[in-house]
This record gives C-alpha cells, sequence and structure tokens, in this order.
C-alpha cells in the first residue's frame, strides 16, 4: 500500500499528523517538502488520524506536502559492507559512500530471553591501570563514564576502543561536537582501526529526531554481529544528548514529565538500548561504553541516576582522571579471580590505603598535626596518582599489578599493608642492599 | 471463551483504545490481533464504549481496526503441582521452555502453558460424598519438597459442594480430570490438579490473620539482631544504585529460614537473574540437603521485557506465593525493584492521562502499595495449621533520596526498614544498611534491651565521630574516643557481614547470640586505658581478633583458641562492667 496522502493537518514541533486508513504503529513514511525528502515513522494513532515525528525535523514543511508510507518500520542495512563506513541516525550515508538498502533488518527488536543468557567470563584489557587493575571491564558489561562535560571522555572512549581486542567497533554519536566526530574519524583511521569500525552519527547541528535513533541503529547491527559471532564493541557518546531528545520529543506529545522535564519512561527507555549488551552463548558478544555527561557535575541528575540503576557499574572522570570512590564494575568479580592470585587482594588493599590517604589529606587541609603513619599516607597517595591515576600510563595488568607492589614497598612496611602475609611473601619487591 | 469482539481505534504505546459492543470488565484479558499474532493485554478502563487496554507486548504494527478478541477472564496465573524451580516471565510464560521454541529472543505473542505438561502420583484424600469447599484437599502429589496438595479452586464459593467421583491413587496428568464435585442443584465441576486465579485479588482461603510474631531469621547479624523480619511481616530496602539492594537480596533468598522463595526480579537487569539462575542449582539448601533451586520460583520481567507485563509480574509472583501459604508454608517474596513496577504504573496512568500526582506518579500508588503488602500475613488455615507470606521489596529512589514518593509510600505500610546508605557502600561497608536511621517493628532473636543498649552506643559513637571532625582527636577527651572505638568495634565485626566469605555469608541464630554476648562484655566494661593510643592499640587488636573469628567455621578448634585470646585480651584491661548493661547481662 503505497498511497500518498497530501493534506498535512498539524504541524507541533517534530511532529505531523495526516488522516489515513490502514496505517500501522511504528510504521515509516517519507514526507517530500519543497526542499527534499525526509523519514518519519507512526508514533500514535488515532481513529484516522495518524501522527508521525519527522526525523529532518518539521522545519519548513507545509501542510500542502506530500506523505508516503512505505508499510514497514524502521530498518537498517546489515552485510560487511557497513565496515568503515559512516551513517547518520536515519543511516544515510555522511561519507562518500554508495546508499545501501540491501539485507535490511528491523531497528529496536526484541530482547533476548533471560534464560539464554550466561555468566560474562572475559576480561577485555584496556591497558588503564585504573580499569584493569580496580574496575575491570568484562565482555559484554554495560558501562558508562559518568563526566562533566568538559572532561575528555570521548578521547578515553576512543583509546579504548583501540587498545581492546574486539572484532568490531560500532560507535553511535549523539549531539557530538562536529571537531570530535572528526576527532574519532582521524584517530580511528591513522591507527588503521577505520576498516573495522561502523559509525552513525548524528551531530550537535543535525536534527533532534535522529540523535533518537542513533542508538537503535548501532545496537541493531552490533547484535546481529554478536549473532554471527563477532566481539563487538558499541560506543554510545554521549547518552545524556539522547536523553534530551528524547524529554523534547515527550514536551512536543503533550506528556506530563516525572522529574525535570524528563519523561516517566526514561528509564525503560535507556535500559531497553543498554539491555542489549550480551555475550550470546556459542556466538559474539556485544559490550557497551557509553559517555554520560552530568549536568552540573550532579550525579542525581535524572539521565546519570536514571542510567546508574541500569548498567553494571560506571567509571567517573573527574579531572582528567578516574576516580577510584564511585567507579564500580560490578562484573570485576566475575573475571578478576582468574588474572593473577594478588590481584583482587592488591586491588582491595591499595584502594584502603588510599582511601586512608584522602582521611589523612583532609586531616592536614584542617591544620590537625600529622603523625608518620600520615607522611607515609601522603606519599602513598601522590605516587598513587602520578603512576597509576594518571591516563597517560598505559600498561598491561601485570605490569601494573608490579607497579603497584613497589609503590607500596617504596611508603610502607610489609605489616603496614594489611594484605596477607603469603603473598606478601611471594610479591614484596626484594630491596637491592 | 467470550466471543466478544472489539476493534481497534486508537494506538499510544503500549495503550490500545478499543470500541466494543456488548459487555466486558475491568481488568479482563483481551487479545489483539495482528496478522497471525495475538497481543495480550488487559482492559484498564471503560468509557461507554472504548475500552482503554494496556498491552503486554510492543504494539508495532498495530493498526486501527484490527480485530480484539476480549476472553471475559481477569488476568489470571496457572496454579498447580510443578511451579517450583521455574522460570518465569510477568505473566507466567516459562522462559526456558519459550527459549528452546523461539531461540536467543524474545518473541511477541508466544503464549506457552505455564504449569508443565507432567504426570504426578496423586493420592486422593476424599471420598465419594464428602463434603468439600474452597481450598479444601482433595488429594496430594509429591513436588520435590513438599507434599502438594490439590485443592478445591478458590472460586468455589457458592453451594455446598459434594465429591461425585474421586479417581484412585495413581499417576495422572496435571491436567487430567481427578474430580467431579456437584452441588445441591445438580450443578457439576470436574477437577483437575490445575486451576487459574486471578492476579489482582488475594486468597483468603483461611481461618484467621494472626500476628506477625515469630521472627524470619535471614542469618545476616545486622538484619537478626537489630532489624529482624518476622514471618509473615513485610520490609523494603531502598537505597541508591549500587548500594547493595540486589546482592541483599540475593543473600536473604539463599538464607532465609522458610519453605519456598519467590524472587520476583522486576525491571531490573537480566544479568542478575541469570547469576541466581545459574548458581542456585549449584548451591545447597542445608536445611534440606536439595539444591536451593528447589524451593525456588523465579519471576523474571527484566527492564527491557515490557513494561506492562513488569506491572503484572509483581501480581503474579505474590499469587503463587498466597498459593504455596495454603498448603501450610512459610514463603519469602523478595520483588526487586518495586520502584520499577511504580513507574509501569506511572507510565499507564500518564496514557491514559489521568490528573498525576507527585513526581507525575498516579494518585493511586499508595493505595496499590499498600494493596501489594497487604498481601503478605501470618495466617491460621481451617485445618488449623499456620502459614505465612513475607514480602521484601526493594526500593529505587530518584537521586537516592528517600523523600520521593515511592519510598515514602512504601514505609507507611511495611513492619521493617532497611535503609541503605551510599556513604556505607562507597566505603564498602556490607550490607550497607544505614543502621540507625532504618527501623523494624518486629522483635529479633536477641533480648531486646541489650539489643537498645548497644543501639544506644551506635549512636553516641557516631555523636563523638562527628564531634572529632571538627576539634580532632587531640580535643576529645579520653573516655569519649572508647565510646567512638566501641562503636566502630560493634559496626566492624557485627554489623558488617562479608557476604562472599563462605563461613562468615551465614551466621546461624546460636552463633549471632554467642557473639554477641562477648561483642557485649567488651561494649559494656569500663578499661584501664589511660590515653589514645592505647585504646586505639587496644581496640585495634580486639577488632582483628573478632574478625578473625568471624571467618572461622562455628565451635571448630581454631573458633575456641580466638575465643580464648579474645577473652585474655579482654581480662587484660579489664576494671568494671558499666551498672546499666551488668543488669541486663
Ligand atoms: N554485601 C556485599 N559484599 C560485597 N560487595 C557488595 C555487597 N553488596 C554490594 N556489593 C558490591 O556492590 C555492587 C552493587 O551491588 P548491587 O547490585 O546489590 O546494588 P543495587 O543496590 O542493587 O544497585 P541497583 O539499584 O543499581 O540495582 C555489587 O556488584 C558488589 O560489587
Ligand atoms: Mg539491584
Amino acid at each position: 500500500m503505497q498511497k500518498v496522502y497530501t493534506k498535512i493537518e498539524s504541524i507541533v514541533g517534530n511532529v505531523i499528523s495526516v488522516r489515513a486508513k490502514g496505517v500501522k504503529n511504528g510504521e515509516l513514511a517519507i514526507v517530500t517538502t519543497a526542499t527534499g525528502e525526509s523519514y518519519a515513522n507512526v508514533i500514535k494513532l488515532q481513529d484516522d488520524l495518524v501522527s508521525l515525528q519527522v526525523f529532518a525535523g518539521a522545519a519548513g514543511i507545509s501542510t500542502g506536502d506530500k506523505v508516503r508510507f512505505l508499510s514497514h518500520s524502521m530498518k537498517v542495512s546489515y552485510s560487511d559492507d557497513l565496515l568503515g563506513r559512516i551513517f547518520t541516525g536515519s543511516g544515510v550515508p555522511r561519507d562518500k559512500g554508495p546508499n545501501l538498502d540491501e539485507n535490511m533488518i528491523d531497528i529496536g527488536g526484541p530482547s533476548v530471553n533471560p534464560a539464554k543468557r550466561i555468566i560474562p567470563r572475559n576480561m577485555i584489557r584496556t591497558g588503564i591501570p585504573m580499569i584493569d587493575v580496580f574496575n575491570t571491564l568484562v565482555e559484554s558489561q554495560k558501562l558508562p563514564i559518568f563526566s562533566v562535560s568538559g572532561e575528555p571522555y570521548n578521547q578515553l572512549l576512543a583509546r579504548i576502543a583501540m587498545q581492546a581486542e574486539v572484532d568490531l567497533i560500532i560507535l553511535g554519536g549523539m549531539g557530538l561536537k562536529y571537531d570530535d566526530y572528526l576527532y574519532f574519524k582521524d584517530t580511528l583511521e591513522k591507527s588503521g582501526a577505520m576498516s573495522r569500525t561502523i559509525m552513525f552519527i548524528h551531530t550537535a547541528s543535525d536534527p533532534t529526531v535522529e540523535c533518537m535513533l542513533v542508538p537503535d541503529m548501532a545496537l541493531a547491527v552490533a547484535e546481529k554481529f554478536a549473532i554471527d559471532g563477532k566481539k563487538v564493541l558499541v560506543l554510545l557518546t554521549d547518552m545524556t544528548n539522547f536523553a534530551d531528545a528524547m524529554k523534547e520529543m515527550a514536551i512536543t506529545m503533550d506528556q506530563v514529565p516525572s522529574n525535570r522535564g524528563y519523561p516517566g519512561d526514561l528509564y525503560s527507555s535507556l535500559a531497553s538500548r543498554y539491555e542489549k549488551a550480551v555475550d550470546f552463548e556459542g556466538a559474539g558478544s556485544l559490550t557497551i561504553l557509553a559517555a554520560t555527561t552530568m549536568p552540573g557535575d550532579d550525579v542525581t541528575h535524572p539521565v546519570p541516576d536514571n542510567t546508574g540503576y541500569i548498567t553494571e557499574g560506571q567509571y567517573y572522570l573527574k579531572g582528567g582522571r578516574i576516580e577510584p570512590f564511585g567507579s564500580l564494575s560490578r562484573l570485576k568479580q566475575q573475571v578478576n579471580k582468574d588474572t593473577r592470585d594478588d590481584h583482587r587482594a592488591l586491588m582491595d588493599g591499595m584502594i584502603k590505603l588510599y582511601a586512608s590517604y584522602k582521611e589523612s589529606l583532609e586531616k592536614k587541609s584542617m591544620g590537625f598535626q600529622m603523625t608518620e603513619w600520615d607522611d607515609k599516607l601522603l606519599k602513598y597517595g601522590q605516587l598513587f596518582e602520578s603512576k597509576m591515576m594518571d591516563l597517560s600510563v598505559n600498561i598491561p595488568l601485570e605490569e601494573a599489578l608490579d607497579l603497584g607492589w613497589e609503590i607500596l614497598s617504596e611508603c610502607f612496611e610489609p605489616n603496614e599493608t594489611g594484605l596477607k602475609s603469603d603473598l606478601i611473601i611471594a610479591r614484596w619487591p626484594k630491596k637491592d642492599a | 471463551m467470550n466471543n466478544m469482539k472489539g476493534r481497534v481505534t486508537g494506538v499510544n504505546g503500549n495503550m490500545v483504545n478499543v470500541a466494543f459492543e456488548g459487555s466486558i470488565s475491568k481488568n479482563e484479558v483481551g487479545y489483539i490481533h495482528v496478522g497471525d499474532t495475538r497481543l495480550k493485554s488487559e482492559v484498564i478502563r471503560i468509557n461507554s464504549s472504548v475500552a482503554s487496554l494496556q498491552v503486554f507486548e510492543s504494539t508495532t504494527d498495530v493498526s486501527v481496526g484490527d480485530k480484539v478478541e476480549f476472553t471475559s477472564e481477569m488476568l489470571s496465573v496457572e496454579l498447580g503441582p510443578g511451579l517450583l524451580k521455574q522460570i518465569y516471565d510477568g505473566l507466567q510464560n516459562p522462559l526456558p521452555e519459550l527459549a528452546s521454541q523461539c531461540g536467543f529472543f524474545l518473541q511477541r505473542g508466544v503464549y506457552l502453558d505455564p504449569i508443565p505438561n507432567l504426570d504426578w502420583e496423586f493420592t486422593p484424600a476424599v471420598k465419594v460424598g464428602d463434603s468439600v469447599a474452597a481450598g479444601d484437599t482433595i488429594g496430594t502429589v509429591p513436588e520435590g519438597l513438599f507434599t502438594h496438595q490439590i485443592m478445591v479452586p478458590f472460586n468455589i464459593v457458592r453451594g455446598d459442594w459434594k465429591v461425585k467421583k474421586i479417581v484412585e491413587k495413581g499417576t495422572y496428568n496435571v491436567r487430567a480430570n481427578v474430580a467431579t464435585i456437584e452441588n445441591q442443584d445438580g450443578e457439576t465441576k470436574e477437577l483437575s490438579m490445575v486451576f487459574s486465579w486471578p492476579v489482582k485479588v488475594p486468597i483468603n482461603c483461611y481461618e484467621e490473620r494472626l500476628r506477625p510474631d515469630e521472627p524470619l531469621v535471614m542469618k545476616i547479624r545486622i538484619i537478626d539482631t537489630f532489624l529482624p523480619v518476622a514471618k509473615g511481616g513485610t520490609f523494603c530496602v531502598p537505597g541508591p544504585f549500587g548500594a547493595g539492594k540486589t546482592v541483599l537480596q540475593h543473600m536473604e533468598s539463599k538464607n532465609a529460614d522458610v519453605d519456598v522463595v519467590i524472587i520476583a526480579a522486576c525491571g531490573e537487569r537480566a544479568g542478575e537473574v541469570v547469576e541466581v539462575l545459574k548458581e542456585f542449582p549449584e548451591l545447597t539448601d542445608p536445611k534440606t540437603g536439595k539444591s536451593l533451586m528447589e524451593r525456588t520460583i523465579i519471576i523474571c520481567n527484566t527492564s527491557s521485557m515490557p513494561v506492562a507485563a513488569r506491572e503484572a509480574s509483581v501480581y503474579t509472583a505474590v499469587t503463587m506465593a498466597e498459593y504455596y501459604r495454603q498448603m501450610g508454608l512459610n514463603v519469602l517474596l523478595l520483588a526487586d525493584s518495586t520502584s520499577r513496577w511504580a513507574q509501569a504504573m506511572r507510565e499507564m496512568s500518564g496514557r491514559l492521562e489521568e490528573i498525576p500526582g507527585e513526581e507525575a506518579f498516579p494518585a493511586y500508588l499508595e493505595t496499590r502499595i499498600a494493596e501489594f503488602y497487604e498481601r503478605a500475613g501470618k495466617v491460621r488455615l481451617k485445618d488449623g495449621r499456620t502459614a505465612s507470606v513475607t514480602i521484601g521489596g526493594t526500593v529505587s529512589p530518584a537521586g537516592g533520596n528517600f523523600e520521593e514518593p515511592v519510598t515514602q509510600a512504601t514505609l507507611k505500610v511495611v513492619g521493617a526498614f532497611h535503609g541503605l546508605s551510599r556513604e556505607r557502600s562507597d566505603a564498602r561497608k556490607y550490607p550497607a544498611i544505614n543502621s540507625l536511621e532504618s527501623w523494624s517493628k518486629y522483635s529479633g532473636v536477641i533480648d531486646d534491651k541489650m539489643v537498645e543498649y548497644a543501639r544506644a552506643l551506635l549512636f553516641r559513637g557516631t555523636e563523638v565521630n562527628q564531634m572529632m571532625k571538627v576539634v580532632g582527636e587531640e580535643g576529645t577527651s579520653v573516655d569519649d574516643y572508647i565510646v567512638y572505638q566501641k562503636s566502630e568495634l560493634l559496626d566492624a565485626v557485627y554489623l558488617q557481614q562479608n557476604s562472599f566469605d563462605p563461613v562468615d555469608a551465614s551466621v546461624i541464630v546460636e552463633r549471632q547470640k554467642y557473639s554477641f554476648n562477648l561483642l557485649f562484655k567488651v561494649l559494656a566494661s569500663n578499661f584501664d586505658l589511660k590515653d589514645k593510643k592505647s585504646v586505639r592499640k587496644y581496640f585495634n587488636e580486639i577488632r582483628q581478633k573478632f574478625l578473625d573469628w568471624n571467618n572461622v567455621e562455628f565451635k571448630s578448634e581454631r573458633f575456641k583458641q580466638i575465643e580464648s585470646e579474645i577473652n585474655a585480651q579482654f581480662d587484660n584491661n579489664f576494671v568494671s562492667f558499666d551498672e546499666k548493661a551488668e543488669k541486663l547481662m
């Protein structure tokens, strides 16, 4: 049924409505205007009144423009031809490559049956000690980077993507600054990773509706590659822009906001995307790393707050470093028992000492007397920050663990570390006399 | 089956409006026909000739004019032998079977038989001519750990019913006719081992409700000793993300001293359910010697599964809990998270364009929460046995702030409040229950007065700590410093419990009493410690000993050895007991 409708009844925000029969919920349509074409999809039906959100935005649409329904919902092409390509949120090429319309698959498909899931088991190595040692990233994990805007979260995402041993990187950019888009492109090209990368990019100057499509496009493609046996890493940046686009749409549709203007289904909408992260038994896996900027550095803001309730931990990026407090990988215990026998103990021990360092620092700043123990902690804290936390440090896990022992031995006597004696005997660096 | 038909007139998210003729009822189930697929839905509002249905599936491809068939039955679950060990979605669809039929992904419109089609060894409990009423046992089958009672359906209420036919002892299919009953008017009903019950209607086929007066032991010190839960009672666990609600519930589901545990994973991560799924079959229940899965049912409607089914899932779970209670069992229902259920109500309320209350939650939020927790209870059954349903729900308050509608509405109705704090979880003090803010109306396993004494000490210790932050250690008196050290000791060795240590992860009541008494001696004593340095040293040492003690097998050689070391150290600096405390000992 490819009937064309030429009378647009209303235009509110990015939503238009037409009177039509036999239209399906979620169906895709093409709106033809004086300036070009745009996809739109059906978001509400009431009798013969059909409401559609227009991907390119409703600006410039006239009541006499044409709406043609396509009898199917939003789809994306899936094949190896996607590799190395860059698309918009609605799947139109952004690069000079050809349009892809073969082997179209649905986006926003059903979720994985929980009974089919398995317990995650493979560590993803990043070369960043604050991740590998203290909050290990695990294949099939969903993990956001919480950060204030202005922090180098995109650099961090790019670096992890390049160092992680994955088959495929899919980048979903939402409200991305054009410079950041170019940064990702250049970095991936230079490192030779572009040929195993697919990008769906919505930049800050593109229409809002397309922003909302980016995660679904990226994840639909990623899921398919994972089923076909690939280890896929999906980067989503910045999910706060995605949430803001949803907020805008909800307000257009006169929905009652629940919290600071965000719609009541923010949690479900974020969850249905993040829950796409999965390890398929006998096939590949899908891991999601996202950036979530926190307006006003406020972790209780609805976007980071709802995200925290959904994801399996978070990395706090602050002052250019991943903070040990507040950062959490909820899956680390699945893998760090099998890395090296001192991994868990060292991880806990070093963090506890770092916490004590923070206390000493506070005491110092309040002008209280420093004891000999405080001085040791102060030395330790400084070494920890410069040798472990600094993001420029790039060493494998084993080296980072050795470095941990070195820092401890530089600052403390073995029995001051709270570590078990047998580990100390095995690992405490021998000082050359 | 009703042949009532309707037609779709509008679609808005998971709400569909349907024009119908004739009569339908609220909460009736309808199926929307989309091509060959039937989408299960529930009538949630009727406005003259238009019914609003919440659809338990994605509404993609639904169009105006699609046919709707009504069933004249309310949303129900199947009850019968075979529920235990199952993993269901919120509408009681068995997920493993669904997986073997549909593969990796959930597929909409596929509804399988909830109760597995098995044969059971049936032993009749009535004879032809016996009078029977709703809830009476007509026979039994052995279901794993229990004798499962096959009961007269709870909706057989009107009239006097007699057994007309009953099969002999033998093996029958769960859906085969095993009995026929007849009333005074000659009306007959054929009974099998399975019947349905509407999830939103409480099962109250019992003699009377009793006060929940018996502790439900969780083998978690801070709960059993300080913030107890009672069999048939209710409790809630609010806390910010990552504070440890789910880990705590998993501990409870493993350790709780009950017959049946029902886990309702409501709108949370699928991965967490998988941990239970894979772990429970491997764990042995010390009480029965069988795998933990034998006493467990999982209702799993995780965050990416359809929202309306999430709303139904807690009712599905509590209905099964009530069903097993009818058999004289103690059942624990753990729901994680009730906030997701409340949000599902909020989404639907928004679509219905109802007048929103605080944070856009519907005005009836409080009533719904109260009604749900009211389904817990200890009861005396018609045959004199007592049985219980205990409900524990986590709450996920926005921003971790307890001053929000769901937490507040829940606190009004529950009997115990286990509030988790971000500060404690950040400091990795698990379980991160804030013992000063939390409360319980039930009595626990240790003498109330002694517990009160210990709590008071915690309060004072916290005060001293606050003060020390301002004036420094230098400005604090030795006596105050000792109070502070005592409260820290109580916290470190008793309130905190390592859920990943094989011994410390579950502590039986006898051991709790034993440790508490020894610890109490320390808390209640005056010591001859002259300066802060010696106080610190003393408490550091004794703390280390208590911690070691917690990690060794109860009453083992090593246990006794550490105990005598603690006693020896205690005697070294002991001067006298605090008078108030001595009276309690
Ligand atoms: N008792 C405990 N012992 C050790 N670690 C714990 C304990 N409780 C929680 N944790 C740690 O905290 C993490 C988060 O805990 P959990 O998943 O229970 O949080 P939650 O309150 O349910 O969060 P959310 O609301 O996001 O679901 C765990 O993955 C674990 O690393
Ligand atoms: Mg949880």
